[in-house]
């Protein structure tokens, strides 16, 4: 690989060019609190781990829970742009790591489940960045749950960001009727998709990730 | 019911239709023979010219371009002998100037302790005096007989005892005389051997002179092969280029490899100095291009390093320079190039820490206990290696210029010859497909009558039919019988 760079820099050096196109990542990552599913949030640690252990200096990382409306800056629980030295960026990543051990410890449910919210409000985190690859990472059993007075049933902007849901437990009914866990899945499809979303996703194996952070 | 193609004139036999069609078709092509037989061997011959054409420029390129590598090569190797000679002469001169510059004073001292010796000599020569004359008076006493006379016994006594006493002193003497020469002699040792040891100096310097004047006999055969164009000295020049040109690669491609690992060693650091998150392309990093630059530019002082020490000739401008300005020009580049292996260094450093403290992160992120770090020596000689690797890499690869100049010298021979191989492969492949497509002409002008058989066997037995019968003449016509 670095043989390679190594040849490529001797041609980028003779031709002379230069790529103005941002080749940073902006992941955002929404961590549902809501009900039983409050009690994964040590999964969820261990992914936010895993994605500061892997970014690089100059992408952007935010954490945000998901609760009974989560289409709020105040429910951004760490957010970060990753300095372009190492040494700063590896700063960062261990006080941002330092926030997230503070809220996991402090974490309570919520009543309801507002995703949407924080689908949108994590596509104009993301645009805000203007990374090359966005991606928003949903650690929900995608069970969306919404007060009376909440209005969320209309068209959302997820314009090249990719969409991952991780973790994506069946809940008991699901046990009892899988077709519903399904259906669930394919309607979350559906909507990120028609909202212009480069991918979805579903990941149930935190191992699998990697893979996919890295295409 | 499938439909037939157009030309089937029986239906279900395509086979026979063709050879219906053909049968028809035989009279016309019978009678298209000839201008079908003109056209196909024009167009032979039109195909095949321009290829044998084609070939033939080839060639008298491929002699041309091998005309003119043989006058730069033996253009190039005449220079290079020439150089070759001078710095022999120009070794001989020291060699002269060093040692037959003392040569008189060798030859002095060579005739004093000749002298010496000669001197010596002659006082071993000298013999101590010969016995008394009254010897004589003495042996005349001794044969007087004494008869029992007393008085004479006593004075023959007397005689003999006297006698005794000079014999001995005599004898001391000469004893003496005789040590005093072994001292002398002894004295002679010291000369000799400095005789021997000055005359084995002389012997010495007058051989490698000897060996310089035999060199200087090869270098000048070389150079007289060279200035007569001879096959030889062409064919010797062409072998040393190609010996050059695969050892200069040889080499080169080591120090690329150094310059590889140069490269990684400041490629992560210099994210640090410029940033880890600008590109220049898809996937180059600003940081690595800039680990480049430093790499290139370091090559680059210890090119003019190697140009202004006079060991590489890759710059004329640099050569025709004052000395004064020369040596200046050397300094700069050497400090220039200690500067940026002492950044280097640092930089090596600089990797060292920022590994450890991501290394630390992500152990702190994976939640395990993290490694005490060890403060022991043995856990620098890491960080002490890459840190001199760093500091010696640069002036390693300030040595390139050397096999560079060898790989530019020797390329243009290599490429030359294989250029002229290259077009005299092309000229023999033209002019095979010249030829092929003639004799494909000829084949088809074969073939054409193959398949018109049928007509000119007819034609045959007309014009056989019509022809006069042969006269029988006599002679013929006996022998039959």
């Amino acid at each position: 690989m670095k043989r390679r760079t190594f040849v490529l820099s001797l041609a980028a050096l003779a031709v002379g060019c230069g790529d103005s196109r941002s080749h940073s990542q902006g992941v955002y990552m929404l961590v549902d609190t809501s009900g039983t599913y409050a009690e994964e949030i040590g999964k969820a640690q261990l992914i936010v781990n895993y994605l500061l252990g892997t970014l690089q200096p100059g992408d952007s990382l935010a954490v945000a829970r998901v609760k009974s409306r989560s289409f709020s800056e105040k429910d951004i629980i760490a957010k970060a742009t990753f300095d372009n030295r190492p040494s700063q960026a590896n700063a960062q990543k261990r006080v941002f790591r330092e926030r997230i051990d503070a809220f996991t410890q402090t974490a309570r449910g919520s009543v309801y489940t507002d995703i949407t919210g924080g689908l949108i409000q994590g596509a104009m985190f993301l645009n805000e960045t203007g990374a090359g690859k966005k991606t928003i990472l949903i650690f929900s059993d995608m069970q969306e749950e919404l007060d009376k007075s909440t209005l969320r049933d209309f068209p959302i902007d997820l314009k090249d960001i990719r969409v991952v849901a991780v973790n994506v437990v069946k809940l008991k009914t699901d046990n009892v009727d899988p077709r519903r866990y399904m259906g669930r899945l394919e309607a979350w499809q559906k909507r990120v998709v028609s909202a212009g979303a480069r991918e979805w996703r579903v990941i149930n194996d935190i191992e699998h990730l990697d893979a996919v952070l890295k295409s | 019911m499938v439909d037939s193609p157009f030309w089937v004139i029986w239906p279900g036999n395509a086979a026979l239709s063709a050879l219906l069609w053909f049968m028809i078709a035989m009279p016309f092509l019978y009678a298209a023979r000839k201008p079908v037989h003109e056209l196909l061997r024009a167009v032979g011959l039109l195909a095949g010219g321009p290829l044998r054409m084609g070939s033939r420029w080839l060639l008298a390129a491929a002699r041309e371009m091998r005309e003119r590598n043989k006058q730069v090569l033996l253009a190039h190797g005449r220079d290079e002998a020439e150089q070759q000679i001078a710095r022999e002469f120009e070794r001989v001169a020291l060699l002269v100037k060093r040692d037959l510059e003392g040569y008189p004073a060798l030859q002095r001292r060579l005739l004093d302790e000749i002298t010496r010796v000669e001197e010596d000599y002659k006082k071993c020569g000298e013999v101590p005096p010969p016995p008394p004359e009254w010897v004589e008076a003495v042996a005349a006493v001794a044969k007087v007989k004494s008869n029992g006379n007393e008085l004479v016994v006593k004075i023959l006594e007397e005689i003999n005892r006297s006698i005794k006493v000079i014999h001995d002193k005599t004898l001391g003497e000469y004893r003496r005389a005789y040590e005093e020469r072994h001292k002398i002699l002894d004295g002679f040792m010291p000369f000799w051997r400095s005789l021997d040891k000055t005359l084995a100096q002389a012997d010495r310097k007058m051989t490698s002179l000897a060996e310089r004047a035999a060199s200087i006999d090869g270098q000048m055969e070389r150079y007289e092969q060279i200035v007569k164009k001879t096959e030889r000295a062409e064919h010797a020049l062409t072998v040393s280029a190609l010996t050059q040109f695969f050892i200069a690669t040889l080499v080169l491609a080591i120090a690329a490899g150094g310059a590889l690992i140069n490269f990684k060693l400041i490629a992560l650091p210099m994210s640090e100095m410029v940033g880890a998150g600008d590109y220049l392309t898809a996937s180059l990093r600003t940081s690595e291009v800039a680990a480049l630059v430093i790499i290139f530019v370091e090559a680059t002082m210890g090119l003019f390093l190697m140009e202004t020490l006079r060991i590489t000739h890759l710059f004329p401008k640099i050569h025709a320079l004052p000395d004064r300005m020369r040596m200046r020009m050397l300094w700069i580049a050497f400090i220039l190039l200690v500067t940026l292996a002492g950044i280097e260094a640092a930089l090596a450093l600089m990797r060292d820490m920022l590994i450890a403290d991501k290394q630390a992160l992500l152990q702190s992120l994976a939640a395990s206990q993290a490694a005490a770090a060890s403060d022991s020596w043995l856990a620098r000689i890491p960080t002490i290696g890459q840190m001199l690797l760093g500091f010696i890499l640069p002036f390693a690869l300030a040595f390139i210029a050397i096999p560079l100049e060898s790989f530019i010298a020797s390329a243009r021979t290599v490429g030359g010859a294989a250029l002229v191989t290259l077009t005299r492969a092309l000229a023999v492949l033209l002019r095979l497909a010249g030829s092929f497509i003639r004799q494909l002409a000829r084949v088809l002008v074969t073939l054409y009558d193959i398949l018109i058989v049928l007509p000119l066997l007819v034609e045959r037995l007309v014009r056989n039919g019509r022809a006069p019968k042969p006269r029988v003449t006599g002679f013929e016509a006996g022998e039959r019988r």
